[in-house]
Order: C-alpha cells, then structure tokens, then sequence
C-alpha cells in the first residue's frame, strides 16, 4: 500500500554542535518573544525580535547551528508557541536547560526545535562550543572535554520529533484513520 | 493506595480505572480553548495536518480577547481568520467584540466548563479553570490542533503538590494575596511539572470568583493546573450555568502527594510582587514604606477583573479621586462583569474617581494595547505577570497587586494599603458581603 507523506518529515539530528549562548533561570516567553509582536505568526517576522527584550544585542549575534544554554525553568510564562517557532526561525538548533517550563518544552518538541534536558546544569560559557549528543545522551564541553548527562525525552516525545514534529506526526494518525475507515467501508 | 483528584479525572478520561503520578496518557477533552493570539496558528496548522473537520464542533471555544477590539490591521486580520474557520466549521462558541469576555472568566461563566472535565487552551492561563474541579492545562498552538482534530491529547500524568490554607483571612486580604504569598514561598518553578491542589479550611470559604484567582496563577509556580475540590459553593455557582452534568471527584485520603505546604493563613499581609518575578513578593507595609511612585493603575485581567474584585476596588475608590499623576484603567473581565458592575454603579465610581473603564480585552496585561509602558514607567496591576517588558517597555517595571491595594495605590500616587486611607475592617466586610459583628 502506498505511504502517504502530506509533511515532508525532517529527521532528528544524532548529533548538534554549535556555540553556545548563556542565558539564566526563568527565561520567559514574553522576553523571547514579547506580545507586541504577536499579530503575526510568520516565523521570519518573529526571528526579527527574539530575545530582545532579555538583552536586544543577542539577535544580532546568533549565527544558524548555535545552541542556547540556559538555567532553571525556561520558557515559563505564556503558551505563545511563536517562542519556539522564532527561537528556531533564528537558527537556534537546539535548548540546553537545567529544567524547562512544560509548555515550552512540548511546544518546542511540537515545532521540531530540540530541547535538552540537563539537571546538573552546563557551565559553559558563552561562544564556547559545545557537542549536543542525542544517542549517546551527552553534552560535551568541546574546551575542556567535560561530558555531562542529557535527560532522555519521554517516548512519546521522542516520537514526535522524529516524525519532524507533531504536524506530521498527527498527519500520519490521520491518514491511518481514514484508511481504516476506507478498509470497513 | 488511593489516588489524587487529578489522578481520578485523568483516569476517567482516559478510560482506565488507575493511573499514577508519572504515566502517560491520552485523555479524551471535553472543551478546547484558543484566543486571537494563538488560534490562527492553531487554524494553519490544522490543515497542515490534513484534517479538514473539528471532531465535535461543541467542544471548542473561539475567543478573540488579547488583541480585541483590534488595535491594527495585523490584529484585525488575526480575528478575521478565526471568524473565517469558526464559520466554516460551524463552531458555536465564538464570542464576538460586545459579547465576550476574557476566555477564562467567559467560559465558566457560559457554563462551558464544568466540575470534573478535561479542558485544554491555548493559553497559559487554561488552569483558571481548575477552580472549578476542573483538570485544565495550557498548551500550545499546534498541540490544541492535534486535539481539535482527534479529541484528545497526550498528558503525563502530574504529581500534587497540596497546599493547605488554614485561619482566618485579615481585613484588606483578598484571595490574591494569598497566591501570591504561596508563589512567594514556593517560587515560580516551586510546582514545575505538578499540579497544585489548594485545600484547607479557609478555601472551603472562598467564592468561586476567589478561587478563580488562585487557580489562574498555578502557572506562575510553573504549575500544570491548579485544582480545588468542587464543594457546595462550585455547585451552587453552577446552578442555572452548566451546560453538562458536574462530576465531583475528591481525592482519597491515602492518595500520595509530592509534598505539602501548611500556610497559616492569620499570618498573611496583603502582599505586593516585585518586578520581575511574580515570586518577588513582600507585604504592603514593606512595599509602601519605600515610596514607590507609579505612574499607572489596572484593575482587570484574568485574574482580578471579576465581579468580586471590582467591588472591592469601588468601595476604595468611592468618594475619592485618582492622584493626578496616575493613569488608573479598570477593565471588566467580561461583558456579564461590565454589565453587573453598571448596574451596581461601580462603573461610575471608576469614572467619577477619574479613571478610564474599558470593554473587555486582555490588552495591557500583556502589553498589548489599551495602555502601554513607556521606558522608566512604573505600574501596579492586579494582573499576572511582572515579567520584563509584559506590560510595555523593557524597561518598565510591573508590580502586582490586589484590586484593593491597587486602588488605593492609585489614589495615593504610590503602593499603598487601604488603610493609609482610613478604610477600616468594617469597609472591607462591607464589599465581602459580610456585616462586622
């Protein structure tokens, strides 16, 4: 039978590596994107002002592939997923947090964006590189060759993000609903 | 071993006879929520799924409340599009500009949210409904996508954190100033990834309207919801409300919890958080004794703009005038709320006070519009969120409040307490609706 694919699927990277960027504890998602943006959901529009308000030269200095470091709890705050969508619109590959605020952490799953879990914290600073490793379940200090641990994603998440987010993800469940009810026909 | 009510309303809809803290599962929903802000996103990424019909037009609720009534043309075009899908798949609960309110003081009021659901919005402040016994969580634009088009959604089940308020509230200590002291002690990741379940004597005497307050802020200790008992004061607010049966559930007396927190409630000030985290919190005698200018007054927002709040405010600001270097700005949490407090002629007492009053929208909560920070302002609001440049400029600061405190800031030019002007207990019972003794 013919496999339907209505979203071209991205597959998860194995590995990122990438400058890092160190922000602190309880990033919210008004700094990440504030409200006054939020009469648009154009992913390009969005990356324009991300992280201004937590330091405006930020934006300016983030290059494709680098990866934010941050403390406890980011991304509380509002549910606005247009904080993941121009986090990764600006080229952030991947989050590095010590925790997450739930919302954020699904959103950033749902949009494809990587998140990462590492309780201990990553104390990097930034423009150093660092070495994200999903299989092995590592974060690796480049510099000095320190490996700290990764928190492994719930299955259903790690599901998601290799189905390239939950788009495809739920376009596939669709699909499979609707061949079902083809096949009783 | 027993389980928490959390628990016990995951379970049900989940069609399992047990769940734990920790398991995944997928819950059938009985209401989803969007707003102007996030439907649209929600509305594309829909289609992009390929679904092409909402799986039960009843259970979704379309509310255009942050940017509304539209404050430019991006604005306008983000409404539009929900008025467009809200047409095309014939939803019934759309509530347009003159008939809404603030989602979550709108859709208990309609009876649209019920004791013992599973409700899912896309907005933060989706655990609102918890008051109500309710298992609600915020979630994002995509995942309310996925459940508008499956009628149900994935969910790890959370642990509880169970506060118990015990004593008495002091005169001028509202429900507010309780949360806002529990954030304090617990901080704003005090509860990430838990649910928080108030209880205790003093809750079985707050009203719905309170406890809507407290519920409302779960998020800010990184709550996934915060949840009360439904008891006789739930019911009795649902009476002539409900659109469907309540189901009560209570949790077990042996039900495992990841902690307790006691709060004696007798030691509680009205308390006043600091930019810019809502667990920056002090009591307003702390506050007032820095003199602390403001230059703005908002008394409104998900979490303060009900019935109950503005009455309290009212009865500061009667027979008194706003400072004349304050902008003070009420805003009705919903079009039931206007039209009571009209009736009651709380508006009026806003107004002759010298202040502005305004339909229903979330606007300046969240720096939207309908007043704005410039850069060096200072506001104290009984809204939410004091984050960094939530109400305008980066560099302004939010302090929050309750509506009581907020008013007599604004009459005084600085934070203050209500009773700096005087306003004794027998003031605040009379708004409480309780004769001093």
């Amino acid at each position: 039978m013919e496999q339907p694919a209505p979203v071209p699927a991205q597959a998860l990277p194995r590995r990122i590596r990438g400058r890092a960027w160190v922000v602190g504890d309880h990033v919210d998602t008004d700094v990440i994107i504030p409200a006054r943006y939020l009469t648009t959901s154009d992913p390009v529009e969005l990356a324009r002002h991300v992280l201004e308000d937590l330091d405006p030269t930020l934006k300016s200095r983030i290059q494709p592939g680098d990866i934010l470091v941050a403390g406890e709890n980011f991304g509380c705050g509002s549910s606005r997923e247009h904080a993941p969508i121009a986090l990764k619109a600006a080229g952030i590959a991947c989050v590095v947090a010590r925790s997450f605020a739930r919302i954020f952490y699904r959103n950033a799953v749902n949009v494809g964006l990587p998140v990462v879990q590492c309780k201990q914290g990553v104390p990097v600073a930034s423009e150093q590189v660092i070495v994200v490793d999903f299989e092995a379940g590592t974060i690796t200090d480049e510099a000095t060759g320190a490996v700290y641990p990764a928190e492994p994603l719930p299955a259903v998440m790690r599901e998601i993000l290799e189905a390239g987010g939950l788009v495809p993800y739920v376009a596939r469940r669709l699909e499979e609903q609707r061949r079902h009810a083809a096949a009783s026909a | 071993m027993g389980m928490t009510l959390v628990e016990k309303i995951l379970a049900d809809h989940s069609g399992r006879r047990e769940v734990r803290a920790g398991d995944i599962v997928s819950a059938r929903v009985d209401m989803i929520l969007a707003n102007d802000v996030t439907a649209p996103l929600s509305i594309q990424e829909f289609r992009k799924m390929g679904a092409t019909r909402v799986f039960d037009p009843q259970a979704i609720a379309m509310v255009p409340s942050h940017f509304a009534p539209s404050p430019n043309i991006q604005a306008a075009t983000q409404i539009q599009a929900m008025r467009e899908f809200v047409r095309e798949q014939g939803l019934p609960y759309f509530f347009e500009i003159g008939r809404m309110g603030i989602e979550h003081v709108l859709l208990p009021e309609e009876g649209l949210v019920v004791p013992g659901d599973v409700v899912i919005g896309a907005d933060s402040h989706t655990c609102t409904n918890g008051a109500l016994g309710a298992f609600a969580t915020g979630m994002g634009s995509t995942d309310i996508a996925a459940a508008m088009a499956l009628g149900e959604t994935w969910l790890r089940v959370p642990e509880t954190l169970r506060i118990i308020y015990y004593g008495a509230m002091k005169p001028w200590v509202t429900p507010k100033d309780l949360i806002l002291y529990t954030i304090g002690k617990i901080g704003v990741a005090g509860a990430l990834y838990q649910a928080l379940e108030y209880t205790g004597e003093t809750v079985r005497s707050i009203s719905m309207e309170g406890r809507f307050t407290m519920a409302n802020m779960a998020i800010e200790a990184g709550a996934k919801t915060g949840i009360f008992e439904a008891d006789e004061v739930t019911l009795a607010w649902e009476q002539g409300r409900a659109r469907r049966p309540p189901r009560v559930y209570r949790s077990d007396p042996d039900a495992h919890y990841a902690g307790t927190v006691e709060i004696d409630v007798r030691q509680v000030e009205p308390q006043v958080a600091f930019p810019h985290l809502p667990e920056n919190t002090r009591p307003v005698s702390e506050a007032a004794a820095l003199d602390l200018r403001i230059d703005q007054a908002f008394i409104g927002s998900c979490t303060n703009g009900r019935i109950e709040d503005l009455r309290l405010a009212a009865r500061v600001l009667r027979g008194r005038k706003v400072h004349p270097d304050v902008r003070l700005i009420v805003i009705p949490a919903s079009q039931r709320v206007y039209r009571q407090a009209l009736a009651e002629g709380l508006l009026d007492i806003f107004v002759e006070a010298g202040g502005a009053v305004s339909t229903p929208t979330c606007g300046p909560c969240l720096g939207a519009h309908m007043g704005v920070l410039a850069r060096g302002e200072r506001a104290i609001s009984t809204s939410n969120r004091n984050f960094r440049g939530r109400m305008g400029h980066r560099d302004s600061e939010v302090y929050l409040a309750s509506p009581a405190v907020v008013a007599a800031s604004a009459v005084l030019g600085r934070i203050a307490s209500p009773e700096e002007l005087g306003l004794d207990e027998e003031a605040f019972l009379e708004t409480v609706g309780v004769k001093a003794s």
